[in-house]
């Protein structure tokens, strides 16, 4: 039997076992959108914006591990959703994107809502297709899929013009892909994990540096089990947390630019560094040229293109983390026999000391303003039971979301890594909600940040997604305030955001409930509150202003010379001995 | 350092882009570039000139191998290779100059391949210094226009160097 176009994509979502999709309609997909109406298969979730559609199609798949799926219109829905696509791309989130295009025979003659999708698309996806031809459009979906979920993944945009959405061709679903020039290299090269399983047996003083590759490689178990067999201490990157148990002792957290003192001090002493599925980003590195000076490097790592992209490589394996790390503890197994850990008694006797010697540390004072680590650290306490999701925006409440929200399991930090999209919180909490729907989704988020998919609260109350967004509220652009506090002399151009919304009301505006802290003593139960409610919640959170984020590696500095807490100058500004801060600041506590 | 790289793509719209937008991507540097169809019209074969250390090289080669589109790549200066390039040009000839374009041309065993009572059309065909010199030679006489292929090359026989082999090397 011969289907049109859209029945064909309709047809082939149901095969890939697609349940949700993130849309939003224009003139040319409307053929789309009209076969969609008419099943029950598959949820249309309906954003109010493209950006979010992108950005809850990658929280849904971060959570759940399989392909996300939104689709777009042409022209300004297409421009729309690319940021959620640049997003997806840095931080390889299985995505497949399907944009409508207008009719073939108008391609290239700037018709009305015409863009050059391919074009626009083509740096920022793993590969893209235009459909040209009805005929080839089931094939065209299956080989999207396989590329968005295999090898290292990433988004994959179709796109499909209008006429090929209503020709008919005869319907059959190829059952499997075969593609000559992609071949993705899963199983790593047994010579090289037999010399790096031999190095790691040997190493006084080895880190295992683990990145996001283990959470969509689905490799925690054998982390945890190679961590354990060799008494490694474990350093994860911001889109590793959760890859192995923030509560577990071999934790020490997150490393980089805002990781802990001691993450940081064991990567840049260590004398064998193991990454697995991370790829020593500038925000890890810090200075190339003195990263890890001692240290032999390994890497693990499915994308050949990310070994000795920044740093030399000694070991190079490339491969699935899962088949590698299996591989390894077999090997290690047969050659460790418990003296793993009075090998590294010295080294974890200096750990412990760096950990005693710079905790993370804020002061909370009863009476004073709110401290953000503190509302962080409380809503931890609070949901810690109950293993939340945690999406995160971007900024100084990431950092700190990052080094206090300790996570027991993957698959549950959504937060932007590679490209630091301000506004992916709180869609990306909606689209891992929607796939859970039972489950407590939090989101951490800014009052800059959450103002850049506000509008996206319609879509959560219509479609009855009950995210809890704690809102750090300190009026400002803090990540750039505190930069400017660090290295422009404390002039806050452009960082002051003078009015936020009374996000109160604002939620109660969009039919969500709104919720406030304004003291210390308030927080534990508006928070409590939050949670209890089967709605979507804002709980405005109006924090301590000046407060930053430490550690810190100033970008393009050593890891081991991190600041540890506000300079002199800055305190004395603060207290109000040195230049004044802002004065309509003074307002922000009284909102 | 200058490397040839060849790279064998699947012959379909939007590939030349792909290459293309990855080195200015990635700010990797093109020389030249040359493409055509092969033997089998479902594949193209592109040669890349570009320069850079060699972490560079090796990213350009795994960045490359990584393009969905891209079947096979090759750095040439891995093993022993041939190059060659063609040029066009056409020279301003006085009456008193005819003699001489021609013999210059003889000399590089070149090919006067249009003819004018103002002009030749000269196509040579060598490594790049003998276009150069030829170039230079030419230039007192007053070139008019010039177009050069950019190199193509294949590997010298003696080295085998499958499509399989040139993968793993860019994997290892």
């Amino acid at each position: 039997m011969k289907l049109t176009g859209a029945e064909i994509l309709v047809e082939c979502l149901k095969r890939e076992g697609v349940k949700t999709i993130f849309a939003l309609p224009g003139g040319v997909v409307l053929k789309i959108f009209d076969m969609l109406h008419q099943q029950k298969d598959i949820e249309v979730i309906l954003t109010r914006h493209e950006q979010g559609a992108g950005h809850m199609a990658e929280g849904y798949a971060k959570a759940t591990g399989k392909a996300g799926v939104c689709l777009v219109t042409s022209g300004p829905g297409m421009t729309n959703v690319i940021t959620a696509l640049a997003d997806a791309y840095m931080d390889s989130v299985p995505l497949v994107c399907f944009s409508g295009q207008v009719p073939t025979s108008l391609i290239g003659n700037d018709a009305f809502q015409e863009a050059d999708n391919i074009g626009l698309s083509r740096p920022c996806t793993k590969y893209n297709f235009l459909v040209k031809n009805v005929a080839e459009l089931a094939t065209t979906i299956k080989e999207a899929f396989y590329i968005a979920t295999t090898g290292r993944p990433g988004p994959v945009l179709v796109d499909i013009p209008k006429d090929v959405s209503m020709d008919k061709a005869e319907f059959t679903y190829p059952g499997s892909v075969s593609i000559r020039s992609y071949d993705p290299v899963y199983e790593g090269n047994k010579w090289q994990i037999k010399q790096a399983a031999e190095a790691m047996t040997k190493a006084k003083k080895p880190v295992l540096y683990v990145g996001g590759g283990v959470i969509f490689s689905g490799a925690s178990q054998e982390l945890m089990e190679l961590a354990e067999l060799t008494h490694m201490p474990v350093d994860m990157t911001l889109m590793g947390l959760g890859a192995f148990p923030g509560q577990h002792p071999q934790s020490m957290g997150m490393l980089g630019m805002h990781g802990t003192y001691w993450a940081n001090m064991v990567m840049h002493y260590s004398d064998l560094v193991v990454a697995i599925g991370a790829r020593f980003d500038d925000r890890v590195t810090g200075k190339v040229s003195e990263f890890c000076p001692h240290a032999k490097v390994i890497h693990i790592d499915i994308d050949p293109t990310s070994i000795r992209k920044n740093v030399n490589v000694d070991i190079p394996i490339v491969g699935d983390c899962k088949m590698v790390l299996r591989e390894m503890i077999q090997i290690l197994r047969a050659t460790v026999n418990g003296d793993q850990k009075e090998l590294r008694k010295p080294w974890w006797n200096q750990i412990r000391e760096w950990q005693q010697a710079h905790p993370l540390a804020y002061q909370q004072e009863a009476d004073g303003p709110i401290k953000p680590q503190h509302v962080i650290r409380r809503l931890y306490d609070l949901t810690n039971d109950r293993d939340p999701i945690v999406s995160t925006d971007v900024g100084q409440h990431q950092m700190w979301a990052a080094q206090y929200f300790k996570l027991a399991k993957p698959n549950r930090w959504l937060t932007s890594g590679g490209l630091g999209t301000m506004g992916f919180g709180f869609p990306a909490a909606m689209g891992a909600q929607a796939a859970f729907p039972g489950r407590l989704v939090l989101c951490i988020a800014g009052d800059g940040s959450i103002q850049m998919n506000m509008q996206e609260m319609a879509t959560a109350v219509v479609h009855k997604l009950p995210v809890k967004i704690i809102v750090i509220n300190n009026r400002f652009h803090g990540m750039v305030r505190q930069w400017q506090d660090l290295f422009y002399e404390g002039r806050y151009a452009s960082s002051y955001l003078e009015t936020t919304p009374d996000f109160v009301k604002l939620a109660e505006a969009y039919g969500a409930v709104g919720l406030r802290a304004s003291k210390p003593s308030e927080i534990d139960a508006v928070l409590k509150e939050a949670i209890a409610v089967n709605k979507p919640v804002i709980v405005d959170v109006p924090t301590y202003p000046y407060e930053n984020v430490y550690p810190m590696i100033p970008a393009g500095g050593c890891n081991h010379e991190m600041i540890l807490e506000d300079p002199p100058t800055l305190k004395n500004k603060q207290s109000g001995v040195g230049p004044a801060a802002p004065k309509d600041s003074d307002t922000i506590l009284t909102a | 350092m200058e490397h040839i790289i060849s790279i064998t793509v699947e012959n379909k719209f939007g590939s030349l882009s792909r290459v293309a937008g990855l080195f200015s991507g990635r700010g990797f540097n093109i020389e030249s570039l040359s493409v055509a169809p092969t033997l089998d019209p479902s594949m193209s074969q592109m040669t890349i000139v570009t320069s850079g250390d060699e972490r560079i090289i090796e990213q350009i080669v795994k960045q490359l191998n990584k393009l969905i589109d891209v079947i096979k790549v090759v750095d040439l200066n891995e093993s022993d290779f041939v190059s060659r390039e063609t040029a066009l040009i056409k020279v301003h000839t006085r009456l008193e100059d005819r003699a001489e374009a021609l013999r210059i041309a003889d000399i590089f065993r070149a090919n006067v391949i249009d003819s004018t009572p103002a002009t030749y059309t000269i196509e040579v065909t060598g490594d790049p210094r003998k276009i150069e010199a030829i170039i230079n030679l030419l230039q007192p006489l007053g070139i008019k226009e010039l177009t050069r292929t950019g190199r193509v090359a294949v590997a010298r026989e003696s080295i085998r160097s499958t499509g399989v082999q040139a993968k793993k090397i860019a994997r290892e």
